[in-house]
């Protein structure tokens, strides 16, 4: 059929399933969203194209789907730079597409002319510049594929506005096309005898850990993991990426590992004679000092990229390609065991380390505490962004499930948070979202409850707010003197009167009872809500890793 | 930390340069030189490029590398089993007493004189890296005006060929692609 590339590209994402697309219209993107308003798909208009991009990764991280985001060129399309690069550190795959000048114009810095292609591409998995229409669908395909195969990851495909205009001549892909992997994956015979290693390695462990990161969400495997880690009987811990991949309610599961990690979780780590990491990169947040990280230990790392493998600490055994079909097989080779004195050690330190109870004041531990017994075995997903209100939440919350965890975590997006919520909401329209946000970061994107009210969803909004840049203040307090340059907020903000102006209920809270009546009032009500939680500036986040040391190494805080 | 010669196969297409140059400086790689040029498959180039470092971050380059779209195939060039020639021109001060000599020590190391005005010679060689850094060390004596080298390119010897380590990727946009074994 004879269409125009804007159409095309409609046609091309209905092909994908995408049924949903977040944007923000401008002139060069023009003849898209005039393809657009037929109505074939449904767009969703943020406040600002930061807040799309985030959306469609939470979308995306809440679904599994491929996120889609639009924006217009120049300043449209530099505005989503930080969503592309928090997108690419967090391995979530979105199709991004963007207008461009006239192809007669490129390279003439005309009006709202910027090389998005050249700018993006250390933070996007591959992109594109479409410069004739009849390449164009075979670019949508192979974007699609690219983003969510292997590890997955953002793509941009930059679109001339006259490309949009050409008409062409647009076929159907195949069915059978549709469905074909990327790459095939087999496991070699290398992979074979290392799994034999790995298989051997385990079973004479005696303090076996197993580490779960953000790949075993994005990978799916699940099921396999909590196979595995039955059989061996081992102490699991999550990078904070991993958190929901291995339910929290799961007897083997310690909590989180890293710098913010419980201590009971980092012990175990540090203890273990045999660590193996699925879908986790070792990064510098997880390992502190990664020389010292990998002593006495012996590391097998399985992971889809194998750049993973061997690239922040080396590991012994390196398994790279499909998780779930590595993990499985591994299984299978593997006799069960049980290593019970070391769950002797484990249990001490669950003692030694137990939660202390929080006191009668309204604070961000209890508070999640709270949230997390009120949702318990209910369909919730938890969004955070970044700030101390991010490292408490991943410490009290009870994350149960996959994609029930969105958080900002290689990139540490301030901002991400709201945006990234109304995301997973429009996502997942059975399941209710709680945004937690700090006051600092809610003011970066917070005027996105724009665009949770006009879509009426149900998304609750807590503010932690603390009057400062929480995280900075501690790091100011512990390393810089307490010399608290720029990260107080003494002036106060009224965000019951901000939540108001989008016509959203806020409510203000001081005490425990407060909080509690207000969250109450927000799980029964259909509408977004906003609740702030009102707290000293002065509390810190601990356990905290002292920087660049071995994970038995905690600050005296 | 030695010198590695690593050889990729990338798709011809715009920005595939971009990508694999800015691959290198992103992640603190140091490339010491890079070539670029068409195959006898015209959708292909073959960048041969060639870095200073451990084996440990040769094996992170190469895998980088791979992940790449537009890269098709990357192979270390192995020390012994591959010939690696680098080309340079050198223009060199020569007056008339001088040129003779010039001549001579160009001969010596297997290099060419390809053009002649009164007070200098352009000289020019292919030959292995070591073989040229000799001669212009030799040169340097007499007054480099200026030179020029292309970098090192290199192929391995025997019958192999770095297409049968293409990957192969499913989807028509590679279809032209497509080279006989
Ligand atoms: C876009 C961005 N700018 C700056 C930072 C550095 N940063 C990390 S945490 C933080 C403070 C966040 O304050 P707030 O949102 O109030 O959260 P809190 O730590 O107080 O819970 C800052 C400034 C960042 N991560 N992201
Ligand atoms: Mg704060």
């Amino acid at each position: 059929m004879k269409i125009s590339g804007a159409q095309g590209i409609i046609e091309c994402l209905l092909e994908q399933g995408v049924d949903t697309v977040f944007g923000y219209p401008g002139g060069r993107i023009l003849p898209l969203y005039d393809a657009i308003y037929e109505g074939k798909i449904r767009h969703i208009l943020t406040v600002h194209e930061q807040g799309a991009i985030h959306a469609a990764d939470g979308y995306a991280r809440a679904s599994g789907k491929v996120g889609v985001c639009i924006a217009t060129s120049g300043p449209g399309a530099t505005n989503l730079v930080t969503g592309l690069a928090n997108a690419y550190l967090d391995s979530v795959p979105l199709v991004v597409i963007t207008g461009q000048v006239s192809t007669d114009l490129i390279g003439a810095d005309a009006f709202q002319e910027v090389d998005i292609t050249g700018i993006t591409m250390p933070i996007t998995k591959h992109n594109f510049l479409v410069k004739d229409v009849a390449t164009l669908p075979e670019i949508m395909r192979f974007a699609f594929r690219i983003a969510s195969s292997g590890r997955p990851g953002p793509v941009l495909i930059d679109v001339p506005s006259d490309i949009q205009l050409d008409v062409f001549n647009f076929t159907q892909e195949e069915e059978q096309e549709k469905n074909k992997p990327r790459f095939q994956w087999e496991l070699s015979q290398l992979g074979s005898s290392l799994i034999d290693r790995a298989a051997a390695v385990l079973e004479t462990a005696k303090q076996p850990v197993m580490i779960v990161g953000g790949g075993v969400v994005s990978s799916g495997a699940y099921e396999q993991v909590v196979a595995l880690a039955e059989k061996m009987n081992a102490p699991v811990v999550s990078t904070l990426m991993g958190l929901g991949s291995f339910s929290s309610e799961h007897p083997l599961f310690l909590g989180l590992t890293g710098m913010h990690g419980h201590k009971r979780a980092n012990l175990a780590v540090h203890g273990a004679d045999v660590v193996i990491a699925i879908g986790s990169r070792f990064n510098d947040r997880v390992t502190g000092n990664k020389f010292k990280y990998a002593e006495g230990k012996t590391l097998i790392h399985i992971d889809v990229d194998p750049a993973e493998l061997d690239k922040n600490v080396s590991t012994h055994i390196p398994l790279a390609g499909d998780v779930k079909q590595l993990v499985t097989t591994l299984n299978e080779r593997i006799k069960p065991f049980n290593p019970s004195p070391w769950w002797k050690v484990i249990w001490e330190w669950k003692q030694e380390f137990a939660v202390k109870p929080d006191g009668n004041d309204l604070s961000a531990t209890w508070m999640l505490k709270q949230v997390a017994e009120r949702t318990k075995g209910k369909p919730f997903i938890f969004a955070t962004d970044v700030g101390q209100h991010q490292m408490w939440a991943a410490q009290n919350l009870h994350i149960e499930t996959p994609r029930s965890w969105i958080t900002s975590g290689g990139l540490g997006t301030m901002g991400f948070g709201l945006p990234a919520a109304i995301g997973a909401q429009i996502a997942m329209p059975t399941k209710r979202v709680i945004a937690i946000v700090g006051d600092g970061g809610m003011k970066m994107t917070g005027c996105e409850l724009f665009t949770a009210a006009s879509q009426g969803l149900p998304l609750i909004t807590i503010i932690v707010d603390n009057s400062s840049l929480g995280m900075v203040r501690q790091l100011q307090q512990l390393f810089y003197k307490q010399r608290y340059s720029e990260s107080l907020l003494p002036v106060p903000m009224d965000f019951v009167c901000f939540a108001k102006a989008f016509g959203i209920e806020g409510t203000l809270t001081t005490t425990q009872e407060e909080f509690l009546a207000a969250f109450s009032a927000a799980i029964e009500s259909n509408c977004p809500r906003v609740i702030i939680v009102k707290i000293p500036t002065e509390q810190l986040v601990t356990p905290m890793l002292k920087p660049n040391s071995p994970l038995d190494t905690f600050m005296d805080i | 930390m030695g010198h590695h010669t690593i050889s990729i196969l990338v798709l011809n297409q715009s920005g595939v340069l971009v990508r694999v140059a800015g691959m290198f400086s992103r992640r603190g790689f140091n490339i010491e030189s890079l070539a670029v040029g068409t195959t006898h498959v015209p959708e292909y180039s073959r960048i041969t490029a060639v870095m200073q470092g451990s084996d440990a971050i040769v094996a992170q380059v190469v895998k980088q590398l791979e992940k790449l779209v537009e890269v098709r195939a990357v192979e270390i060039l192995p020390v012994n089993t591959a010939v690696v020639r680098d080309m340079a021109m050198i223009k060199v001060k020569a007056a008339q007493n001088k040129k003779l000599e010039v001549l001579q020590l160009a001969e010596t190391f297997g290099a060419k004189v390809v053009d002649i005005s009164n007070e200098t010679l352009m000289v020019e060689i292919t030959s292995g890296k070591t073989n040229t850094d000799a001669l212009i060390d030799a040169l340097s004596s007499y007054g480099i005006l200026e030179m020029i080298r292309t970098g090192v390119v290199g192929l391995q010897r025997g019958d192999c060929s770095i297409y049968e380590k293409e990957k192969c990727e499913i989807s028509a946009l590679f279809d032209t692609a497509q080279v006989e074994a």
